[in-house]
């Protein structure tokens, strides 16, 4: 534990018990170098992180980025931004939220802490590990010398609020021609014990030359008291390396999340990220791409199906630097009563880049008079042999073909949500964890609320 | 076993079924033929209960309970089958799961526990073979990329898989070759019993070469304008519909 003072520790909250939650967070930082190591190198990065925070402040929906994202109502919520105490939970009492049915790397959090008993990490080969060891052991300085906070955005605020307090998180570390015997799982569980968590986790992935992995992400509370994770993640992928992440989002109603994901991409590299998100109070997915280099394959897919007051925003930036790359974005949403969502989907090709091939495609379905959804895609192309291709829908389900299902006898209620899964379908096709693939269908199944007649 | 009464049915308040009155008994096939845009396909999907058309007037009785009030779902629960003219394509699921849901579907309706897998495939194989549908296909996406043939072929599937006691075939014969659509007759013929009846809506004779239909009528302008037997779309394939035209409007 950083705060070996608790009572250190509880004095600051009672001081910042009536602050709003940005100078809450900007004295907390003070508290929080108190207790690591200043003279490490990080340090600095931290500090000059938040400084940029503390110039500007959570966004607001002023900002082009966040005009149908609000995190006003959050700023209100009086969150811990460090665990009060210690926690711990049985594996059988979560075991549900881990893909049990394959073996699996794991590294597991309770409450922003580690969890020993539920992980399974390795230096076998791979670094499949903490960050807080990277970040403090001799041995991986280099590595962090290298890539820690390079493809982060050192300007946007919730990123820098993240690094500043950057401390724990998962470290996975690929060297040239390896690949993890078994894919990796990073699970954040929250207790309840504090009122209201805040968590900043900060996960650094890096794969060498020609290295191949796979990881599931997951955060998930476990009883009703307010969450706010604010998580970075830094991917990078050297050359021919393939990196497929998979990020599963099915917290409560009171779990809020913002995902800052930055992938670094070198020649022939090919990363996928594929962002399930069925539940949340609210989350915003900020999937930036860059690629440095030819030959690059970026995948990013996603299937939303939210309802109630559920508000989910996937903002994703491909920016084509070099010549002959791809991108493909596919997002699918279903959004029932009140719900909302944004999909804006930013691509960027420099002059340079030629024989880009930039694909995205956005489709949604309303099945609430209430639910909205709003759409955009935004293309800056300097090149001009390109092939960019982008489109979005917004519409119902088609009478004709449920009718054709209650015809042969699937009764509406099922033929509806068998038109919702097929319509979300293809986006799991290229989940190449078949265990995964068939929990996502579960979910979805769970989501549309049937139980088809067939394993979906 | 269908009996239809003064049925006036329209779309969007244009009125296109103006009395029709026909009964089907079990152990027939009746064929409904007629110039295009006579109401044969409305028929169609009036009795299988597409709530796109309304029903302004006259009953629908299916061994002998009035299904006005049955939603699509039910009436195939209470075996009524329409073979599709144009099959809607559904993708991202397989021809095998669409059959698995269906069945298991109709089955909870009957207060029927899920067909056994085993039971299942048993079921999906001698059914294909009957049509001479390859195993590839059932794994296919539903119509996806069919083509025309393949289509009919997967609607008569369908009707094979099902049983229905009503099978309504809807232009069933349109887009087929001769091979397919011999697939097909023959398919339905293996399937006629004494216990069902089919009802084939069809523009051409050709069909009727290969599934003989016990009675012929003659729709036109949202009326049976005239029955016979067989004989009769033998004679609409020689003469063409304007001799029944010109003899309705008398």
């Amino acid at each position: 534990m950083a705060l070996q003072s608790a009572s250190l520790f509880n004095t600051y909250y009672l001081i910042l018990k009536n602050m709003d939650l940005k100078d809450k967070l900007v004295s907390s930082f003070l508290a929080f170098e108190n207790n690591i190591d200043v003279h490490n190198p990080v340090h600095d990065v931290r500090t000059e992180a938040i400084k940029n925070f503390e110039t500007k402040g959570f966004p607001s929906r002023k900002e082009e980025a966040w005009k149908y994202t609000s995190l006003n109502s959050l700023q209100k919520i009086d969150f811990s931004i460090f665990p009060k105490k210690e926690s711990s939970l049985e594996y059988k009492d979560v075991k549900k939220y881990f893909i049990h049915q394959i073996d699996t790397y794991k590294i597991v959090f309770i409450d922003g802490v580690f969890s020993s008993n539920l992980s399974e990490t390795t230096h076998d080969g791979v670094d499949i590990c903490l960050m807080s060891s990277a970040l403090t052991k001799p041995m991986y300085k280099a590595v962090i010398d290298v890539y820690f906070n390079k493809v982060a955005s050192k300007e946007e605020s919730l990123t820098t609020l993240n690094t500043a307090f950057s401390r724990e998180g998962a470290y996975i570390y690929i060297p040239k021609n390896k690949v993890p015997k078994k894919p990796i799982e990073i699970i954040h569980f929250s207790t309840g014990n504090d009122t209201a968590l805040m968590l900043q986790p900060r996960n650094l992935v890096i794969a060498e030359e020609n290295s191949e992995m796979q990881i599931i992400e997951r955060h998930q509370s476990l009883t009703n008291h307010a969450v706010l994770t604010n998580s970075v993640t830094e991917i990078f992928a050297a050359k021919n390396a393939i990196v497929d992440y998979y990020k599963v989002q099915n917290d409560n109603d009171a779990a809020t999340l913002i995902d800052n994901t930055y992938v670094d991409q070198k020649d022939n590299s090919h990363v996928k990220v594929h962002t399930f998100s069925f539940g949340g109070k609210l989350i915003r997915n900020n999937l930036n791409f860059y690629q440095n280099g030819e030959r690059i394959d970026s995948t990013m897919k996603g299937i939303t199906i939210i309802g109630e007051k559920q508000h989910v925003d996937h903002h994703t930036l491909v920016h084509h630097i070099e010549p002959n790359c791809e991108s493909h974005q596919d997002y699918k949403g279903i959004f029932a009563e009140n719900s909302t969502g944004v999909f804006n989907g930013k691509i960027i090709v420099d002059k340079i880049a030629q024989k880009t091939n930039a694909f995205q495609q956005n489709n949604n379905i309303l099945i609430s008079d209430k639910a909205t959804i709003n759409t955009k895609p935004q293309l800056e192309i300097f090149a001009d042999d390109v092939k960019c291709s982008h489109g979005c829908t917004i519409g119902q389900l088609d009478e004709e073909a449920l009718f054709y299902l209650q015809s042969r006898g699937i009764p509406k209620k099922e033929a509806r949500a068998l038109l919702m899964y097929a319509f979300a379908n293809n986006v799991l096709e290229s989940v190449r964890i078949p265990e995964l693939k068939v929990r996502i269908n579960k979910l979805i199944a769970n989501k549309l609320g049937v139980n088809l007649g067939f394993d979906l | 076993m269908l009996k239809i009464k003064d049925l006036h049915a329209s779309v969007e308040g244009k009125g296109i079924l103006k009395g029709i009155n026909l009964e089907v008994n079990a152990g027939e096939v009746h064929a409904i033929m007629g110039p295009n845009g006579s109401g044969k396909s409305t028929l169609a999907s009036v009795i299988a209960g597409n709530e796109t058309y309304e029903v302004t007037k006259g009953d629908i009785f299916l061994n002998g309970e009035n299904i006005e009030d049955l939603s699509p779902e039910e009436r195939a629960h209470n075996g009524v089958f329409l073979s599709f003219q144009y099959p809607v394509e559904i993708p991202g699921v397989s021809v095998t799961n669409f059959m698995k849901t269906a069945i298991n579907e109709s089955r909870k309706s009957r207060g029927l526990d899920d067909m056994p897998a085993k039971d299942m495939l048993k079921l999906i194989r001698e059914k294909s073979e009957l049509l001479e549908i390859d195993r590839k296909f059932l794994s296919r996406s539903l119509n996806e990329g069919f083509s025309g043939g393949e289509k009919k072929r997967n609607e008569i599937f369908q009707m094979a898989m099902l049983e229905p006691k009503l099978a309504i075939l809807d232009e069933t014969d349109s887009g087929l070759d001769i091979d397919a659509l011999r697939i097909v007759a023959n398919g339905v013929n293996k399937l006629k019993n004494k216990d069902n009846a089919i009802v084939i809506i069809t523009h051409y004779q050709r069909l009727l070469e290969y599934i003989v239909p016990d009675f012929v009528h003659v729709l036109h302008n949202g009326k049976i304008v005239k029955s016979g037997t067989k004989d009769l779309a033998l004679e609409l394939e020689e003469k063409g519909y304007d001799w029944i035209k010109q003899e309705a409007a008398v």
